[in-house]
C-alpha cells in the first residue's frame, strides 16, 4: 500500500480536487456522489426545508396519500411523512458518522497493539475479535437493547462494538507486513519509542485501506440503525427514523402502502449512493483491485 | 489435516464458550432483578425468589456460568420459567423452519447469481455486464427486512399471490412451500448480486490462468473450457463466503420471520428478548452461534476438500 497521503498541506487539496474529478467521470461513482451530497444536505437544513413539524399530530389529515401539501402523505397520526424522511436523515447521518469514527479509532488501537505487542496479547485481542464476529450483529444488537433499553447511544454503542473487529484485523495484518520492513527494525535499532513508530510509520500505512472499508460500510450502518427501528429497537418514539417510519408502515400495511414507500426510498437510495460512491473510491485509490475486477 | 481439524474444532469451541459468558455478564450487569422484570410489578416478593432460584439467579456469577456448561454437556438447557417446558424442547421445535428458509433462500441465490456471475465475465464489459452489475449492487445494498415488506406488500396484500403470515400447516407440503417463497426472496436477493459479483470476478481471474490458456490452445471447445474447467474453479470462493455469511444469514432471517410472523430461531429470540425470558435467549443465541461456528469451520474445510493447493498448506 503506497502512502497516497500527502505528507504536506497544500498537496491535499490537489489530491481531493483530483480524486473528485475522478469520480465525477465515473457515471455511478458521480450518481453515488450526487445521492450522498442530497442526503447530507437534506440531513443538515432538515429545518428550513422541512414544511411541517416531524412530530407534529394532526388526525384530520391521517393516513392520506402524496399531495401537493403533503408530498409523500401522512401516517396514522396525521404527521407528514416526508417531513418526518428528512429529520429521519439526520439520525441516520449522526449514527452512521459517529459510531464508524469510534469503531475506527478503537480498531487501530486495538489493531496496531495486537500487531506491533507481544503475542499473547495478539492472541487475546484475536480471540476477542472473533467472539464478536461469532454473534450475528443483530442479535448481538438486541440483546444489548433489550438489557439496557433502546435509545440511539444503545444502537451507535452496539455498531462500534460489532465493527472494531473488522477494522482491528486490516489494522493488525497491516501492522504485521510493515513492522518485518526493514526501516521498521532500523528505527528500532536507532531507539525510536514504541509510539513513534506506530504513529510516524506505521498509522499513515493503514489509513488508506481503512477509510475505504469505512466508505463502505456506511450503508451497513445506516441500514442496521434502520432495522434495529424497525424492530422498536432504535430512536425512541416520536424521534423520526427511517426504521420507525417503516414500522408503522408495517402496522398499517393493510390501510396505506405510503409509509413503507416514504421510509424505503431514501434508504435504499442513500445506501445505494454510499456503496457506489465507496466503490468508485476504491477504484481510484486502489487500482490493483480495479484490474482483478 | 487431522491438526488443523482439532485446531479449529477448539477454536470454536472457545469461541462458544466465550460467547455464552459475555451474555450471562451482560444479563448480570443490568439494573434490576430480571425474575422481578420478568414477572412484572404485581409480583409478591415470594414469587420472585421462586423464578429467581429457578433460573438460577440466586447463585453467584461464575456458579452460575458452570451450572449452565455442567447441564449443556448432559444436553439440558434449563427450563423455560413461563412455559415450564425445556428450553431445549423448544429452541430445536424452530430450528428447523429457520434452517429451511435458509437453505432455500442460498440455494436459489445460488441457481441465479452463479450463471449470472458466469454470462457477465464471459461478456465482460457488454451492456447486459454493466446492467447486471448495477443491478447486482442495487440487490446487495436492498437491506433484507425493505425486500421483505415490499415484497408483504405488492405480492400478499396488493395481488395476494402468497400467503402472508405463518409456515404452513404442518405435514401440507405444498402449503408450507407457499409460505417458504417470499421469506427466501427477501433473505437471498442480496445474495443473488452477492454471488454474481463474486463469481463474475473470480470467473475472471480463472479465464486469465495459463491452464485456461493451454485447454484453449488444445482446440478444447470453448463450452469444455469455461463450464468444466474455469467455472468449477470459479465457484470456489462461494463455498467460503456462504460459511462465513452465516451470521448474515441469520439477521437476515430474523428480521423476515418477523415480518411475516413465521416461526423460527430469530423469532424466537426477538420474542423471548422482548418478555425477557433469559432461559430463552440463552438457548437460542446458544444455538445459533454454535450454527454460525459450525458453518465457519465447515466452509474452510469444504474449501480444503475441494482445492488441493490449500489442502497441501494444512
Amino acid at each position: 500500500m503506497p502512502g497516497w497521503i500527502p505528507a504536506s498541506g497544500p498537496r491535499c487539496d490537489v489530491i481531493m480536487k483530483d480524486m473528485i474529478k475522478r469520480i465525477a467521470a465515473d457515471p455511478l461513482g458521480l450518481l453515488g456522489l450526487v445521492l450522498v451530497t442530497l442526503m447530507v444536505v437534506s440531513a443538515l437544513f432538515a429545518a428550513l426545508i422541512a414544511p411541517y413539524d416531524p412530530i407534529a399530530l394532526n388526525i384530520m389529515d391521517r393516513l392520506q396519500g402524496p399531495s401537493w401539501s403533503h408530498l409523500l402523505g401522512t401516517d396514522q397520526l396525521g404527521r407528514d411523512l416526508f417531513s418526518r424522511v428528512l429529520f429521519g436523515g439526520q439520525v441516520a447521518l449522526k449514527v452512521a458518522l459517529v459510531s464508524i469514527g469510534l469503531a475506527l479509532s478503537i480498531g487501530v488501537v486495538l489493531g496496531m497493539i495486537a500487531g506491533f505487542g507481544p503475542a499473547w496479547l495478539d492472541n487475546v485481542i484475536m480471540l476477542f475479535f472473533d467472539t464478536i464476529r461469532s454473534f450475528p450483529t443483530v442479535m448481538f444488537a438486541l440483546a444489548t437493547v433489550a438489557l439496557v433499553g433502546p435509545s440511539l447511544s444503545t444502537v451507535i454503542v452496539v455498531i462500534v462494538v460489532t465493527s472494531i473487529p473488522t477494522y482491528g484485523r486490516v489494522v493488525r495484518t497491516q501492522t504485521l507486513i510493515i513492522k518485518s520492513n526493514e526501516f521498521v527494525k532500523a528505527e528500532i535499532v536507532m531507539g525510536a519509542s514504541t509510539i513513534r513508530i506506530l504513529a510516524v510509520h506505521i498509522l499513515p500505512n493503514v489509513v488508506g485501506p481503512l477509510l475505504i472499508l469505512a466508505s463502505m460500510d456506511i450503508p451497513t450502518v445506516i441500514a442496521l440503525e434502520a432495522g434495529l427501528s424497525f424492530l422498536g429497537m432504535g430512536v425512541k418514539p416520536p424521534t423520526p427514523s427511517w426504521g420507525s417510519i417503516l414500522n408503522d408502515g408495517y402496522t398499517l400495511i393493510r390501510n396505506t402502502p405510503w409509509p413503507i414507500i416514504a421510509g424505503s426510498i431514501p434508504l435504499v437510495l442513500v445506501t445505494l449512493g454510499f456503496t457506489f460512491l465507496g466503490e468508485s473510491l476504491r477504484d481510484q485509490l486502489d487500482p490493483k483491485l480495479r484490474k482483478s475486477l | 489435516m487431522f491438526l488443523y481439524l482439532v485446531k479449529r474444532v477448539l477454536l470454536g469451541l472457545l469461541i462458544v464458550v466465550f460467547a455464552v459468558t459475555l451474555l450471562f455478564c451482560m444479563i448480570h450487569m443490568v439494573p434490576g432483578d430480571p425474575a422481578r422484570i420478568l414477572l412484572g410489578p404485581r409480583a409478591t416478593p415470594e414469587m420472585i425468589t421462586t423464578i429467581s432460584a429457578q433460573m438460577g439467579l440466586d447463585k453467584p456469577l461464575p456458579v452460575q456460568i458452570l451450572k449452565f456448561f455442567g447441564n449443556l454437556l448432559r444436553g439440558d438447557m434449563g427450563m423455560d420459567v413461563i412455559t415450564n417446558r425445556p428450553v431445549a424442547t423448544i429452541v430445536f421445535g424452530q430450528l428447523p423452519y429457520t434452517l429451511w428458509l435458509i437453505f432455500t433462500a442460498i440455494i436459489g441465490a445460488m441457481l441465479i447469481g452463479i450463471p449470472l456471475g458466469c454470462y457477465s465475465a464471459l461478456h465482460r464489459n457488454s451492456l447486459a455486464d454493466r446492467i447486471t452489475g448495477v443491478i447486482s449492487v442495487a440487490c446487495i445494498t436492498a437491506p433484507a427486512f425493505v425486500v421483505a415488506l415490499y415484497s408483504l406488500l405488492i405480492f400478499a396484500v396488493t395481488l395476494k399471490w402468497f400467503p402472508a403470515v405463518g409456515a404452513g400447516d404442518k405435514g401440507q407440503f405444498w402449503d408450507q412451500v407457499n409460505h417458504l417463497v417470499m421469506p427466501a426472496f427477501a433473505i437471498g436477493l442480496s445474495w443473488v448480486g452477492y454471488l454474481s459479483r463474486l463469481v463474475r470476478a473470480s470467473m475472471l481471474e480463472v479465464l486469465g490462468d495459463n491452464h485456461i490458456r493451454t485447454a484453449r490452445a488444445y482446440g478444447l471447445r470453448e463450452n469444455t473450457v469455461v463450464y468444466q474447467y474455469a467455472l468449477k474453479l470459479a465457484v470456489l470462493p462461494t463455498v467460503t463466503v456462504i460459511g462465513v455469511g452465516m451470521g448474515f444469514l441469520l439477521s437476515a432471517a430474523l428480521f423476515t420471520e418477523i415480518v411475516f410472523a413465521r416461526p423460527g430461531i430469530g423469532k424466537l429470540i426477538f420474542d423471548s428478548i422482548t418478555t425477557r425470558n433469559y432461559p430463552v435467549v440463552m438457548g437460542s443465541v446458544l444455538i445459533s452461534t454454535i450454527m454460525f461456528v459450525i458453518s465457519t469451520t465447515l466452509s474452510d474445510l469444504v474449501n480444503a476438500w475441494l482445492d488441493p493447493r490449500i489442502r497441501a498448506s494444512l
